[in-house]
């Protein structure tokens, strides 16, 4: 589905391959993806010579340009709806939306015109736009700095979502959703993009996995993890816990929560006959729900104990001193495993 | 009475600062509702009797207007209210699901349309039919959306013409984009430049992305002209529902020219239209227009404007009928004959009957249609739902008709 790889910058053969955290392969990827095509642009608050809140576009302007980094006035519904002016006269413009709260702001020009362009003009306007959205919660912050808000966008035809949830997917899914001719929101695990024990080899000359596609982390007999984001470290951890006391857990990372790729999700089901989906989402009427439809209505006989999931409260994002609480963690997942095996 | 721009500037001393900025009702709806004959500001070349109004600042812009321009502009505003009434009438006949009426409009859409070049680009709401008219996007082409069979029936690059973007002010943004692209690829600064104009309504002035959209274009310099068509009425709501101050006047606070425009004159409309446009292309956009006009008909097919408006109102509105002062100028000065005009009639209603023949016969779309293009790049979720429910129709009697 995706083309081919962005063209790898020159290097030499002696360079070795650098260590990367995730908030650092997002860099990465976006100088690449300039380099690549004149037309992408960055767009969004602070991003110039700031380098983002997050630091993620750091010396982005001062090698490109203010037309090509463009510090863009305070308003969110003007970075997207500007955004599809600018794509449809050809460009690719990269979106910043600083905290996933404050997406809202730009909703309208999201639901109403960037996933209805294509749709609506019969193909032949095209809107290759990407929003990045730091997401997820754990940071410490005040009231709409930590939200999960994919769910609200994975409803809405039109758009494509991912989520990375480490360094060599953020370098190549990044790439990747940029060269995609459909709007892709990205999601990016905010709480990770600094944690120096992540870091990873990102080799600029490998070839990269399909994006739209969900991937086995880890292999396991007992029970099937599925996750994405920030969660995903949370999941192999628990699998690494569990296998200490002899349980072996299965571990996907969807990538991909629109469209979803669930044909590895139900193969693994079929396998371990569980199966417990983790989001700091809230519960209802999200992702985890789709998931849990999808593999009751696909793995109907397999399935030796309901779909469980482990998940944000159905409450607004909490003060941060009970965030603790609110996310799922290590004992949450485990318990739910529990409850699953014991069932 | 203290005019609109003394309204803002309150004076320290005066008894509260809030009391003295506040207009009176009676001050909003004489600044409002300034009448082609009572605003001072309002630019006029044609008056609704016909007269020609000299003009030092705009005369330059329209010297090329002869007698057979000027039919031409009139036998433009006469097919476009033609097919108008057509589109009215086929959905009053259940051929249409709604009809968007831009009656009492065609001198203001005409006359932005008429100033465009062809590489100009233009983002429409949904009432923008003389527009479309003038960028060669046919009638047939709209009926579609009112029909209910497709969301939008050409194709916006070859034309020009964005999708009509219903969501009350969306595509100001949208526009706005667009014009900042314009500058980064550096086709603006000469006379040979690019420019983009954005229509929308009184309504949408109240819309933040409108406010955004003046932000954005401001601050990047965007070769953008925003085409307020002030027809009075938003629906059910006046204009003193949107604003206390006259529309034009707002883009001062945002750091760039707005002008009001006799939106019933066609010649006035066609000249400050092709000075905005101008002003874009060669670097000092953006620019603002007030077309000061009237929504001579329903909001659309499904309003009732007996229930909010007087009629009386109306009546007034139909002496500065965009149309007949043309008719008149032309007559008076012999630029035209009566067989000019019958010809006309005669084309228009062939026009119409060529529409109505062709609405009448569009076929329906096929169910399939459901699943197409809602992705550039292929969908195999889409494309297994498509196959499914495609499967499911071919159970019943008769699939094989569709």
């Amino acid at each position: 589905m995706m083309a081919a790889p962005a063209k790898a910058p020159e290097r030499s053969a002696t360079t070795a391959a650098p260590q990367l955290t995730i908030g650092k392969a997002l860099n990465h990827a976006l100088r690449a993806a300039m380099e690549a095509d004149p037309k992408v642009l960055i767009m969004g608050e602070d991003v110039g010579k700031l380098g983002g809140v997050f630091r993620i576009t750091d010396g982005l302007q001062k090698d490109f340009g203010e037309h090509r980094v463009l510090d863009t006035p305070l308003a969110e519904s003007g970075i997207i709806g500007t955004a599809i002016g600018l794509a449809v006269r050809g460009f690719r413009p990269v979106c910043e939306i600083q905290f996933d709260g404050f997406v809202f702001p730009g909703f309208d020009q999201i639901v109403s015109q960037l996933a209805k362009l294509h749709f609506r003009s019969q193909g032949k306007v095209k809107v290759p736009i990407v929003v990045r959205i730091p997401f997820g919660g754990g940071i410490g912050a005040v009231e709409h700095h930590s939200e999960s808000p994919e769910s609200l966008f994975s409803h809405t035809a039109g758009l494509r979502l991912v989520s990375c949830s480490n360094p060599v997917d953020a370098y190549w899914m990044l790439q990747q959703a940029i060269r995609c001719d459909d709007p892709v929101l990205f999601f990016e695990p905010k709480k990770l993009y600094h944690t120096g024990s992540l870091k990873e080899t990102v080799d600029p000359t490998a070839s990269p996995d399909p994006l739209f596609a969900s991937r086995v982390l880890r292999s396991g007999t007992a029970a099937t993890l599925v996750t994405y984001g920030p969660s995903v470290r949370v999941c192999l951890d628990a699998a690494i816990a569990a296998a200490e006391e002899g349980t072996s857990l299965e571990v996907i990372d969807l990538r991909t929560l629109s469209p979803l790729d669930l044909e590895p999700v139900f193969e693994s089901v079929r396998k371990t006959g569980r199966l417990i989906a983790v989001s700091e989402a809230p519960s209802e009427s999200s992702l985890t729900s789709e998931i849990a439809a999808r593999v009751q209505q696909e793995c109907f006989y397999s399935l030796e104990a309901p779909v469980l999931r482990v998940t944000g409260f159905d409450t607004p994002y909490p003060p941060t001193k009970l965030e603790e609480y609110y996310l799922p963690d290590l004992d949450r997942v485990l318990h739910t495993v529990d409850r699953a095996l014991t069932w | 009475m203290s005019s609109p721009e003394q309204w803002t500037h309150p004076q320290p001393g005066d008894s509260s600062a809030a009391t003295a900025a506040k207009p009176t009702p009676e001050q909003v709806i004489a600044g409002l509702r300034a009448t082609s004959e009572g605003g001072a500001d309002l630019v006029q070349l044609l008056t609704p009797e016909g007269e020609r109004v000299d003009s030092p600042e705009f005369d330059r812009y329209v010297t090329d207007i002869d007698g057979a321009r000027l039919r031409s502009l009139f036998r433009d505003m006469t097919l476009v209210r033609r097919f108008d009434r057509e589109a009215n009438a086929l959905q009053r006949q259940g051929q249409l699901g709604i009809w968007v009426p831009l009656l009492g409009q065609e001198a203001a859409q005409i006359g932005a349309g008429r100033a465009l070049r062809p590489m100009d680009m233009a983002f429409p709401s949904y009432r923008e039919h003389g527009v479309a008219w003038c960028r060669n996007v046919s009638p047939q082409d709209l009926l579609g959306i009112f029909r209910c069979s497709d969301h939008s029936g050409w194709d916006p690059v070859a034309a020009r013409f964005h999708p009509y973007t219903i969501v009350i002010g969306n595509q100001v943004l949208n526009a706005a984009g667009y014009a900042m692209g314009q500058r980064f690829d550096g086709h603006v600064g000469d006379d040979d430049g690019e420019a983009t104009i954005c229509f929308f309504g009184d309504g949408a002035t109240s819309q933040g992305d409108v406010h955004e959209g003046f932000v954005w274009a401001a601050v990047y310099d965007a070769p953008l002209v925003f085409f307020c068509q002030n027809n009075q009425w938003a629906i059910s709501e006046p204009t003193e529902r949107q604003s206390r101050l006259p529309l034009y006047q707002r883009a001062q606070g945002y750091g760039f020219p707005g002008i009001r425009v006799d939106g019933n004159d066609v010649l006035a409309c066609l000249a400050v239209t092709r000075w905005a446009l101008d002003e874009c292309r060669t670097g000092n956009g953006p620019m603002l227009i007030e077309a000061f006009t009237y929504r001579m008909d329903a909001h659309t097919t499904t309003d009732d404007p007996t229930r909010y408006r007087l009629s009386d109102e109306l009546e007034a509105w139909k002496l500065k009928d965009p149309i007949e002062r043309v008719r008149a100028y032309l007559s008076r000065n012999g630029l035209a004959d009566n067989d000019f005009f019958e010809e006309i009639a005669a084309e228009a209603d062939n026009f119409a009957a060529e529409i109505r023949d062709f609405c009448v016969n569009m076929p329906d779309p096929p169910p399939d249609r459901i699943f197409s293009e809602v992705y550039a790049e292929p969908s195999p979720v889409l494309e297994a739902q498509r196959a499914e429910y495609l499967s499911y129709l071919d159970g019943f009697v008769g699939a094989g008709e569709r």
